[in-house]
């Protein structure tokens, strides 16, 4: 009777030990930067945007940069990414380097593109995510949330944001909004309720870049 | 259904309906009294009975922490009364070994001393020739006489001449004794020495020996159990209780500096975004582990050196082993001082790095951290590298405070459950009392709601010429016998 509670007590001891936090303390973060018509004047504040997660994030985080154009759902429109290392020291050299990288958006994106693929851009930022094996999972989308697509380009999938917060970032008027306020709300309702649907953890909006540290 | 037993006379029904209840409650009296009595009394008996219980057992905690106070009061004074003996050991085997050597010193001055004074007493004698010869020309009468007196003056020169050498002598043989006296002096002196130091460590042992008949007097009082010493010892440990928990305190503000001194450059080492536990992060436990390992080796370092008292195992190892586990013990703090001073170091880089990079981040040029020259930058550095070194060591003596805590602990917390346990007692006790007065209460409520019934009874009593028991008999006869307490 004893040698079985001995047994026992080493099973659970064995089990307890084992027992690590297998929970993700990680945090993956990406950026859709619209690049599309006149939405290309505000690349600038994404790139303040870019600082600020540069700045946040922390060792064993990742980031990536992504560019919305006619069609996005390409890993060639990523602009830059990475996965911060463990030691500080080395995440600091590679915030660095991805800070440069940054910088050049705006050379590539002059111009600006015909069409604005945002599902294409969700798509390819939710495969990204996903792979990262973060806990905790952003999309943030720096753009007037304006889909465009051509004739040729079909984005009728089910999307799959499975514990993916979404955040609309600078969501800007267009000159139709400002006609009637109505086309803004309900674009905006829009995207939510697709979010939403798509299984997305929460849908955010912040208009006010100077205050980003609501995004997490 | 409607509750009018009259329908459409609510009024009546309800005059019917308080008859029917005074008249079922006046039915009912005798038993519902009993049920109210058993209750009160089962409550008010339980409680009093718990209240019984606790205060039997705050006298038996009350017991078993005078033993305890008393027995580590006696743990106390037994070490003191060792250390005292230890002290008048080494006094002895010190001082008091070399007491022959001493005393053969003291009669070699003795002795000389004593010849010297000898010496001293010796005056030469006067010639006898010479004082006969005077007493002779003292005899001859003055006449006048030429040859007489051409006789007398060479006599006078001749004994001036004389008296001359004599002085000569005599002062010659003063210097003598003066040079022999002046030689008494450093004898003298060391002869003083001597006595002063026999007087001094005569005086430590008188010292010592007051300590131990005082500590011996206490030790007397506590095996005597007398009330005096026991409240004399628990005073004394509440007052090491504030004062050693009040250094423990000081003490966790240390460690938790030195936490946050080592917790970041930690993830340096064991990286940075892990997660064990919960949201502690790897850094942080690793950070955490150090400090609990340098408070540890403190710990052992504290008991090898026989400062405390709180791992009897480590405390009886024979000498050499103990010597050797405390240079181990050192050993592996200074190791890990080290390790906190690198860490230091570590933290300011990381610092400076980051510094850089959000001075890039927030518009200017990101540079790689520029390493400052002037020695005015490099003194927080120091400093923290100073502190890394220290800290560990401070730490080190928490085992001091530590073990007055625990013991001075048991004390107080003790005293502590007894107040609680009587404290609760006393609740007990009133709320049982309460109880009892409750159920007199309800009993006499209950006659005074069935009034007009026990009017009628008492009259048709008073009219048979039987005896009227009054209302208050109900609660006198509800009455508990005061079997408890």
């Amino acid at each position: 009777m004893r040698r079985r509670w001995l047994i026992m007590l080493l099973l659970a001891a064995v089990g307890l030990s084992g027992c690590g936090d297998k929970k993700s303390h990680a945090r993956a973060v990406y950026l859709l930067v619209d690049t599309s018509g006149t939405y290309a004047q505000e690349l600038d504040r994404a790139e303040q945007v870019v600082n600020f997660l540069l700045g946040t994030l922390n060792p064993g985080d990742s980031l990536a940069v992504a560019r919305v154009k006619s069609r996005s759902f390409t890993e060639k429109d990523i602009v830059a990414k990475a996965t911060f290392a463990k030691d500080p020291l080395q995440a600091n050299g590679q915030k660095r380097a991805f800070k440069e990288r940054v910088s050049a958006l705006k050379e590539k994106s002059k111009g600006g593109s015909a069409y604005t693929d945002i599902t294409g851009g969700i798509l390819q930022a939710a495969e990204f995510l996903n792979e990262t094996g973060a806990g905790r999972k952003t999309i943030l989308i720096f753009s007037d949330m304006q889909e465009e697509l051509d004739a040729k380009t079909e984005r009728n999938v089910n999307m799959n944001l499975t514990g993916i917060r979404v955040v609309a970032l600078n969501v800007t008027k267009l000159a139709t909004d400002n006609v009637d306020p109505k086309r803004y709300y309900g674009r905006l309702e829009s995207w939510e309720k697709r979010v939403k649907s798509a299984g997305a953890a929460e849908w955010r909006m912040i208009n006010d870049l100077e205050h980003l540290e609501r995004m997490f | 259904m409607s509750w009018q037993i009259v329908p459409g006379n609510s009024s009546l029904s309800m005059l019917l309906l308080a008859a029917l209840a005074l008249a079922f409650l006046y039915a009912a009296r005798q038993p519902l009294h009993g049920v109210i009595h058993s209750l009160s009394r089962a409550l008010s008996d339980g409680l009093r009975l718990g209240a019984r219980w606790l205060a039997r057992a705050a006298v038996r905690l009350k017991e078993r922490n005078t033993l305890v106070l008393l027995a580590h009061g006696r743990e106390e004074v037994t070490q003191a009364i060792e250390r005292e003996f230890q002290r008048v050991t080494v006094l002895v085997q010190r001082d008091l070994q070399g007491y022959p050597a001493l005393q053969r010193r003291l009669l070699d001055d003795i002795t000389r001393i004593e010849e010297d004074y000898r010496k001293c007493g010796e005056v030469p004698p006067p010639p006898p020739e010479w004082v006969k010869a005077v007493e002779a020309v003292a005899q001859i009468k003055h006449t006048g006489d030429g040859v007489a007196q051409k006789l007398l003056e060479v006599i006078s020169e001749s004994l001036e001449s004389i008296y001359e050498q004599v002085l000569g002598e005599y002062r010659r043989a003063y210097e003598e004794r003066h040079r022999i006296l002046d030689s008494f002096v450093p004898f003298g002196r060391s002869l003083n020495e001597t006595l002063l130091k026999v007087d001094r460590n005569i005086g430590g042992l008188q010292e010592s020996a007051a300590r131990i008949d005082a500590q011996m007097d206490r030790y007397e009082q506590i095996a005597a159990g007398s009330e005096r010493v026991e409240h004399s010892l628990t005073a004394s440990a509440t007052v090491q209780f504030v004062i050693s928990a009040l250094v423990l305190v000081i003490a966790f503000g240390g460690a938790f500096v030195n936490f946050w001194l080592i917790a970041r450059p930690m993830s340096a080492m064991v990286g940075g975004g892990e997660y064990i536990v919960g949201d502690l992060e790897a850094s942080h436990i690793a950070a955490l582990v150090i400090i609990l390992v340098e408070a540890t080796m403190g710990l052992f370092l504290m008991e090898t050196l026989r400062f405390t008292h709180l791992f009897p195992r480590i405390h009886n190892l024979p000498d050499r082993m103990r010597r050797r586990m405390l240079w181990v013990a050192f050993s592996i703090l200074f190791i890990l001082a080290g390790v906190e001073v690198a860490l230091a170091v570590m933290r300011d880089q990381i610092i400076a790095a980051d510094i850089a990079l959000k001075r890039g981040l927030g518009g200017g040029e990101i540079v790689a951290a520029v390493v400052e020259t002037a020695w005015v930058n490099k003194i927080p550095v120091a400093g923290q590298m100073i502190l890394g070194f220290i800290l560990p060591f401070a730490l080190a003596f928490i085992g001091i405070p530590l073990e007055y805590f625990i013991y001075s602990a048991r004390t107080v917390l003790g005293g502590l459950l007894v107040l609680v346990v009587l404290s609760l007692g006393f609740v007990l006790r009133l709320t049982g009392n309460v109880t009892r007065h409750l159920g007199r209460a309800l009993v006499m409520a209950y006659d005074a709601v069935i009034f007009l019934p026990l009017m009628i009874e008492r009259a048709v009593l008073m009219l048979r010429g039987r005896p009227v028991a009054s209302v208050s008999d109900a609660a006198r006869l509800a009455k508990t016998p005061e079997t408890l307490l």
